[in-house]
């Protein structure tokens, strides 16, 4: 059976991936694609720990992380679309309209 | 021997994927590769005992948000490529240290008193469904009202204006 550190090493790099492109992307769409990817990588560690505790709890936890996502992956793309009517941009350098 | 072999191919090819997302600069190579991240995430949820999780994965993740991505793409048609920063290597450097940091703290933990034997039911609909209506009952009955909001929400800020 596979160690209990190896799933939370790999859900750590998988998180550390998307923390990377929050970061460094300049396109407001593949910004939500990285937090995706963070929210998948604590998902995982969940199921771990669900799994290795023996406890049912982490894997009901993880719909809720679900149906969250979903949410935020629909209300942030709606706010994308209506960005790019004004903007005709998906920089996020461009929202700085409130900047001093 | 054999489950730690392929739990390896698994993370290799997910950490693959998880840098062509984030490295790739044509965004709907982006989307394809974080369809393949959920999948190989998909699998390893299978490989813990939790079946229901992993196919709810594939459901929700690769085939109801990410048609959503890429109809968001395909609609508003963005250059395909972005420039790239000039400083970038900052943020790099500042994620990297996060990512060693969380590394060296989760190397070498062991459970508390070792990996629970998996008993027959452990991950099935039935467990899970009994666990959600009783003591997850009212984040359950928030949850809906928190997708009714997303719903009006998309729905008013998508909209054309006046």
């Amino acid at each position: 059976m596979v160690p209990l550190d190896h799933y939370l090493v790999l859900s750590a790099m998988v998180f550390t991936i998307g923390v990377i492109g929050v970061l460094i992307r300049r396109n407001l769409i593949v910004l939500l694609m990285s937090i995706e990817l963070m929210l998948n990588a604590v998902n995982l560690t969940f199921v771990t720990f669900s799994r290795f505790l023996g406890s049912i709890e982490g894997q009901v936890v993880v719909l809720f992380v679900m149906a969250v996502a979903a949410a935020e992956a629909v209300v942030g793309l709606a706010i994308i679309i209506a960005v790019f009517r004004h903007r005709q941009s998906l920089d996020p350098r461009e929202l700085q309209l409130l900047k001093w | 021997m054999m489950s730690l072999a392929l739990f390896y191919i698994l993370a290799g090819l997910l950490v693959v994927a998880a840098l062509t997302v984030v490295l790739q600069r044509n965004v709907v190579y982006c989307a394809m590769a974080l369809i393949a991240a959920l999948f190989l995430i998909a699998l390893l949820f299978l490989t813990l005992h939790a079946p229901l999780i992993g196919v709810l994965q594939v459901l929700i993740y690769a085939g109801a948000i990410m048609v959503l991505f890429l109809f968001v793409i395909m609609l508003l048609s963005p250059s395909a490529m972005e420039q790239r920063r000039g400083w970038w290597s900052l943020g790099g450097v500042a994620a990297l240290l996060l990512g060693a940091t969380l590394i060296a703290l989760m190397a070498g933990r062991e459970p508390p008193e070792g990996p629970v034997p998996a008993i027959e039911l452990f991950g099935s609909p039935e467990m899970v469904g009994k666990s959600l209506f009783t003591d997850f009952i009212l984040p359950f009955e928030i949850v809906s009202v928190l997708l009714l909001v997303a719903i009006i929400g998309a729905v008013v800020l998508a909209k054309r204006g006046p």
